[in-house]
């Protein structure tokens, strides 16, 4: 009986700890595909609202335009046909909106009913046109043709230099300047946080007497446990002002602000990571470079560094990859506009600032909607990269000490 | 002259006391083994001679270690300096993830030598000094890790004797080697006899007969005999050094 309960018991466990590495699986699995799924629907959609027609005369012989080309047309960059390969005549635009400019009150009817023949007849009128309105008011006897709209490409999306998702009548769904940005000011992060990190790293693990390390790696620690919005918001207050008076600057909210902010957040992993490599070196190693009559600084960088070099990439990159996926303080201080940066003193705008951003006012299931799952798959490229990077050095790292 | 002079050496980690009075005199060109059971203080004597010791927090020597007549303790010696003229053998091979060239060349780097060609010449004969050149030249350029543990040891050894000290410490050299290549440490030892002072620590009883002129004992901190090791294996005038010897204990 009792060596029953006994195998029971350990079946038990055993069935317990496989269901829960089951469901851990699972639900990363579950994830990832759900953030896929999402993202890539994005590429099966026209960048033009749904229910939403644009329309030329008959006499157009142009069958398709781009989303750029659409807005360029209504931002009155592109003014006549000839220049997408049309007639030599100005383009007139049209919404629905601008219907009474056209007909009067009576004709269109107090709730619009007849607008659907107001916009035929102008459409039919017009040869230039080009029409935008709510598909409810397309006629059934239309006399101009529906544009077809090209779905989202890869090329648009990745190459697009603009980010207006919610654009009418066709959304700019352009990542490049987000991607940019968020290399952009990680890259500034990196390159503040990895000579200060490696600086206190080894004064930690090399110079620092027993009792002052004992301090200050608990304080390191503490600086990795301070919650984002606070970083966020030291860096609103303290350093978004300074760079603006130091720079005279319009506004202080810019990439450099971002990099500095990220860059102390990083500071901890850079520093507990690339310490614990130059402790691991043996102290042998040191000794031998000690007992040859070589100072304390030539062993920290003829030894001790070249030894821990994969410890310390691998805390670096790691540091980028705590960058890249910031979000709260980053989304407080670098001011959020989706341009291409050209200084580091222009506000730049992240991926993941514009998913916490954005996903609040874009509508489930919809085009802005999955083009931020789509940023979000991209930011999770990009990490998987890093983890591998990380993965890679390190087995290599093993690999070196025989 | 004597070349090692130890006077009423105290030495202490913390409270406890590790060394307890020693006086030991060493002469030019010996080869002089320390010998007791673990933990008897004989690696922390050794390593009073170049000043590793300092490396460990919180430790406290009196006493005066002098080396050609003059204290290594007394304030205002350069270490760097003193570990230039004291070179040290360490108990597990332990090169450097370098080449095999940039191993040796590593202590004349460290000591300001830039001359490409002087770098060179001594490199070589360094390894063919400690008889290691047929067996690496053509791999100056490769891993020192690709050596077996014994060449990673007389290449450890050459890295020593590069930078030409006159003193030479070995703590344990052979401990982490096969008998061959033990054989050939040893037969280089004597060897170097001839242009170094030597101070080497062993736990081999056998290994100290063959290679030492003479043969200090130590036990719990104290020295208990220092005279030739022919006296010390042969006719020990302490008790318990004979026991030791014998095997008793230890």
């Amino acid at each position: 009986m009792k060596t029953f309960y006994k195998k029971f018991s350990e079946k038990f466990i055993e069935g317990l700890l496989m269901l829960s590495g089951t469901i851990t699986s699972l639900t990363v699995v579950l994830i990832v595909f759900f953030l896929f799924k999402e993202g890539l629907g994005v590429f099966d959609k026209k960048p033009v609202e749904e229910g939403y027609v644009i329309a030329l005369s008959k006499s157009n012989p142009l069958k398709t335009l781009s989303s750029e080309q659409i807005k360029n047309i209504y931002d009155q960059k592109i003014t006549h046909w000839s220049e997408i390969g049309g007639k030599p005549d100005s383009i007139i635009l049209f919404r629905a909106e601008d219907i009474s400019n056209f007909y009067s009150d009576e004709e269109i009817g107090e709730n619009f009913e007849g607008l659907s023949t107001c916009i035929n007849r102008l459409v039919d009128s017009l040869p230039d046109i080009i029409a935008f309105f709510p598909k409810k008011y397309l006629a059934k006897d239309f006399k101009g043709h529906e544009l077809t709209v090209d779905k989202v490409s890869l090329k648009e999306f990745f190459g697009g230099k603009e980010w207006f998702p919610t654009a009418q009548p066709s959304a700019q769904l352009g990542v490049l300047p987000l991607i940019l940005g968020t290399l952009w000011v990680s890259f500034g992060a990196i390159l503040l946080a990895l000579p200060l990190g490696l600086a206190a790293a080894i004064f930690m693990s090399e110079i620092a007497k027993d009792n002052v390390r004992r301090i200050m790696k608990p304080l390191i620690e503490l600086l990795a446990g301070i919650p984002s919005v606070v970083y966020g918001f030291f860096g609103l207050v303290i350093i978004v002002p300074l760079i603006q008076k130091t720079f005279n600057l319009p506004v202080g909210e810019t990439g450099l602000a971002g990099s500095i902010i990220l860059g102390i957040m990083a500071l901890p992993t850079i520093i507990t990571i690339s310490e614990d490599a130059m402790r691991n070196t043996p102290r042998a190693m040191k000794e031998a470079s000690l007992a040859l009559g070589a100072s304390k600084w030539q062993t920290i960088y003829k030894v001790v560094i070249p030894y821990s070099i994969s410890g310390i990439s691998a805390g670096a990159i790691l540091g980028i990859g705590r960058a890249i996926g910031e979000t709260m303080a980053v989304l407080m201080v670098t001011g959020n506009a989706a341009v291409i940066p050209h200084s580091i003193l222009e506000p730049v705008r992240t991926i993941p600032a514009t998913i916490a951003a954005e996903l609040g006012e874009a509508p489930n299931g919809g085009l802005h909607y999955q083009a931020l799952f789509a940023l979000g798959c991209i930011l999770f490229l990009i990490t998987l990269f890093i983890n591998l990077a990380v993965e890679f050095i390190s087995n290599r790292k093993q690999h070196n000490k025989h | 002259m004597y070349k090692i002079e130890s006077k009423n050496v105290d030495f202490f980690y913390g409270a406890s006391q590790a060394l307890k009075n020693i006086n030991i005199a060493i002469k030019p060109n010996t080869v002089t083994a320390l010998i007791g059971p673990s933990g008897c203080g004989k690696s922390t004597y050794l390593r009073l001679f170049n000043r590793m010791n300092d490396l460990i927090d919180n430790t406290k020597i009196a006493g005066q270690v002098l080396i050609d007549g003059e204290d290594i303790y007394a304030k205002g010696v350069n270490v760097d300096s003193l570990r230039k003229k004291v070179g040290m053998v360490f108990q597990k091979p332990n090169p450097f993830p370098k080449t095999i060239f940039e191993n040796v060349a590593y202590g004349l780097r460290v000591n300001g030598i830039t001359d490409k060609k002087l770098i060179e010449e001594r490199v070589e004969t360094t390894i063919k000094q400690v008889v290691l050149w047929d067996e690496v030249k053509d791999k100056l350029k490769k891993s020192a890790f690709e050596l077996s543990g014994g060449q990673q040891q007389r290449l450890c050894i050459a890295r020593a004797l590069a930078i030409q000290p006159s003193v030479v410490l070995m703590d344990e050299p052979t401990s982490a080697l096969d008998p061959i290549s033990t054989a050939k440490v040893e037969e280089l030892i004597y060897e170097l006899k001839t242009k170094y002072t030597i101070v080497i620590v062993t736990h081999n009883m056998q290994q100290a007969g063959r290679v030492s002129d003479t043969t200090a004992f130590f036990y719990m901190g104290e020295l208990i005999e220092h005279d030739t090791t022919k006296t010390i294996f042969t006719n020990p005038k302490i008790e318990r050094t004979q026991n030791y010897i014998t095997g008793r204990f230890g």
